[in-house]
């Protein structure tokens, strides 16, 4: 069984790297079931989308407590779900900065010091600069799939299977860059 | 073959299999992707209504007229389209007739959080409650079958966790069913009291009747265990958090909300050391099984609010703490970069006029920045809010109502009749982004394209406003601040009714490259920080444009009294 948690800012992909895993589970032959939200929320605010995939899965929701992995897109979206995180978890997170709304006004002041805090506090914290590897593959909103790389590495999944899922996820056109960003997330982690 | 499904994909799958041909919906979160996955399968005749008792009276004649026909909403969707369901239950139907609801508990996307089981209660209206993809499927086709036994509209329950999950289902092929010829029946299908009299006791009779024979039915099930004496009796989502969280415990899983399976249950409760009721909102089974003489527990544990889930589960039978979210800075939704809304409303809140809102994306206006918005109560509301300041204050409330075009369209309209008649002389806003915009850019009467984005005829608000009787109608870009204003200020200080149109395509529909603005010897005077733009950020050294996000709108451009910021046009 694993349960992964996906969060970011809406707009950042976070329902495509969700989709991608899903189609994972189902090359694999596993059940899988995914849980995402729409409308309102994906409005430039915090999303997050479910992950679980093993022999027979219930819920579509982790629960508190009940992730194996967190991908964070963004630092502050790490702090926001890392109480979904079980003890000995995977945290993830893309060393990266977006100011919500409120500290863009100076309503709220955007906290500091939260990258050095996660290390301290996880011991199986990773921060990775998404960001500058997607640019690197040829464009920044390959975000998502540089951090699937990433997570590919860490979990031991099945490299290959993984790309066989990212292709079918993704428009013909973007498939190159898609691959070219996976597989720098994938190098990326020793 | 095995696929993975979001379950509102999976239920418009279920509507062709069962051979469905006619499908009318209003988009509303979660139900949208029900309506827009029957739009790619050719053999079902779908379409946007203008709003949901329009499609549930769609598909109530479909239906009478002899095909399958299906209905989808949200939940609030369902008060709409109440008037039109009340009285199908009793006409009954010819085809097949399904309706889906979705509810949304925790309110992800709603005005409210209602419980919308007590529809099928009310309107004698048998109602499904599946737990996942393949569930919604399968309930679809198990719904149309009820509908032809029973002679009744079947109604289909989702919940926002059923509808936006993933799972996988197993496909079928469409059964093709003929059209049932339509025989004219006045007893049955024209409803006054003397034949309503006659049909309600059908409906009654018809209730009985299912009440007993749900109990047969698979889809309600006991699920027996050895390992422990305690039963839990559930259905939709919430059954999935409990086989999650209590593996041990015995399970009474309904597939049928209404009519509930009362003496399955009774057996069930008796084979059990104790019972538990966990239901999300209301107590809506528990209440039923009280009555009935069945004693439970359920909303003493759990609340009446929001979502339950697997941890709330845990920590009520397992003594298990819920791990606690760190406070942090909150990140709400916001309007887009280049949203058309933002300059209207910049506009209003400088003018510190009371805003009657309406529901969608311009919700979002009353959030600061802009925090332009004083009341949101439901589709087509701030209209006829907006009427009764004006008729509560003699006039003399410095009041705007504020809607979308798809929103107008779907229940403004008899609003702003109704302000002409009545004379009100209120001020409306159209904010024409020539789409429906929160729930996910779905066409509607005004932009020239149906469900499947072929060509279609246009209603003209303008014409359509005028035709109301409003005698000042007006169009502005709603990217030109300073004539938005113009055009307010006038307008409110008119004592006619009259109606301004702030047109421009929402941000999201062209992601062609465009100008983007720059910006040059920042002064930091903050004016550009009026408008909540995600582009825009503030720094130590002044603001600075993301040029990723910004769309060269040029509203900013407008507000720096400096002439700081400008468009690019050299730039691509």
């Amino acid at each position: 069984m694993m349960n992964i948690l996906i969060a970011g800012v809406g707009g950042q992909g976070t329902l495509l790297t969700s989709k991608v895993l899903g189609k994972y589970a189902l090359l694999s032959g596993m059940d899988c079931k995914l849980s995402e939200v729409h409308g309102m929320s994906q409005r430039g605010g915090s999303v997050t989308t479910h992950v679980r995939i093993g022999e027979k899965i219930h819920s579509p929701v982790i629960w508190e407590g009940g992730a194996d992995m967190i991908i964070a897109f963004e630092t502050l979206e790490a702090i926001r779900v890392k109480h979904y995180l079980k003890e000995d978890g995977v945290l993830l997170v893309n060393d990266a900065r977006i100011l919500p709304m409120p500290c863009i006004t100076g309503a709220v002041t955007y906290p500091e010091g939260l990258k050095e805090r996660i290390l301290k506090e996880y011991n199986r914290a990773y921060f990775v600069n998404a960001k500058e590897m997607a640019q690197q593959a040829g464009n920044e909103k390959a975000t998502n799939v540089v951090m699937l790389g990433c997570l590919c590495r860490l979990f031991d999944f099945d490299k290959a299977l993984m790309e066989e899922a990212i292709t079918a996820c993704v428009p013909e056109r973007f498939k190159e860059l898609n691959i070219k960003a996976f597989n720098i997330g994938y190098e990326k982690v020793k | 073959m095995k696929e993975l499904m979001l379950t509102n994909e999976a239920v418009a799958r279920g509507a062709y299999e069962a051979g469905v041909r006619v499908l009318s919906a209003y988009p509303g979160t979660p139900s949208t992707e029900i309506a827009e996955s029957v739009a790619k399968y050719d053999e079902i005749y779908s379409e946007w209504a203008p709003n949901e008792k329009v499609a549930v009276e769609v598909a109530v004649g479909a239906s009478v007229a002899g095909a399958r026909a299906m209905a989808c909403m949200k939940h609030v969707g369902l008060n709409v389209a109440a008037d039109p369901l009340f009285t199908a239950a009793y006409t009954g139907i010819n085809g097949g007739l399904v309706i889906v609801v979705a509810d949304d508990p925790g309110m992800h996307s709603s005005q409210n959080e209602q419980d919308s089981r007590f529809y099928a209660r009310s309107a004698h209206v048998p109602m499904l409650e599946p737990s996942d993809a393949q569930e919604a499927k399968d309930f679809v086709k198990i719904a149309f079958e009820m509908s032809e036994k029973y002679d009744t509209p079947v109604i289909l329950r989702l919940t926002t966790r059923v509808a936006h999950s993933r799972s996988l289902v197993e496909l079928c092929e469409r059964e093709e069913v003929e059209l049932r010829p339509y025989e004219k029946s006045v007893a049955k299908y024209a409803m006054m009291p003397a034949n309503a009299i006659v049909r309600h006791r059908v409906v009654e009779e018809r209730d009985s009747e299912l009440a007993k024979n749900v109990n047969g039915m698979s889809i309600n099930r006991a699920e027996y265990t050895s390992r422990s004496k305690i039963g839990v009796v559930c259905s939709g989502v919430v059954y999935e958090y409990v086989k999650e969280a209590l593996p041990n415990a015995n399970v009474f899983k309904i597939g049928t909300i209404h009519p509930i399976p009362l003496d399955a249950i009774k057996e069930f409760a008796n084979k059990v050391s104790q019972l538990f009721v966990i239901e999300e909102l209301e107590p809506f089974i528990e209440k039923q099984l009280k009555a009935a003489g069945i004693k439970c527990r359920g909303k003493d544990i759990f609340s009446l609010q929001g979502e339950i889930s697997v941890a709330k589960i845990l920590e009520k039978f397992e003594r298990k703490e819920i791990p606690i979210p760190e406070k942090t800075a909150p990140r709400p939704p916001v309007m887009c970069a280049g949203c058309p809304h933002r300059g209207v409303f910049y506009v209003l809140n400088k003018l510190k006029l009371t805003v009657n809102g309406d529901i969608g994306c311009y919700t979002l206006g009353a959030q600061p920045p802009l925090s332009a918005v004083d009341t949101v109560l439901c589709m087509g509301g701030s209209v006829t809010m907006a009427h009764g300041f004006k008729k509560a204050t003699d006039g003399k409330s410095n009041n705007i109502a504020v809607i979308g075009d798809s929103t107008f369209l779907h229940s403004g309209v008899t609003g702003l009749i109704n302000a002409v008649y009545n004379q009100s002389g209120i001020t409306l806003m159209i904010l024409d982004n020539s789409t429906t915009g929160m729930t996910g850019h779905q066409n509607h009467p005004a932009t020239g394209k149906n469900i499947k984005g072929e060509p279609a005829p246009v209603v003209l608000l303008d014409e359509l406003c005028k035709a109301c009787g409003v005698k000042d109608v007006r169009v502005v870009d709603a990217y030109d601040v300073s004539a938005v204003e113009t055009a307010v200020k006038e307008c409110i200080a008119s004592d006619e009714v009259n109606v301004i149109i702030a047109q421009r395509p929402c941000a999201l529909l062209d992601k062609s490259p465009k100008p983007k603005a720059v910006v040059k010897d920042c002064r930091k005077c903050g004016m550009c920080m009026k408008i909540g733009c995600p582009a825009i950020m503030k720094t130590p050294n002044g603001i600075v444009i993301d040029p990723n996000q910004c769309t060269g709108c040029g509203v900013c451009t407008q507000l720096c009294p400096f002439g700081c910021i400008t468009i690019d046009k050299e730039g691509k």
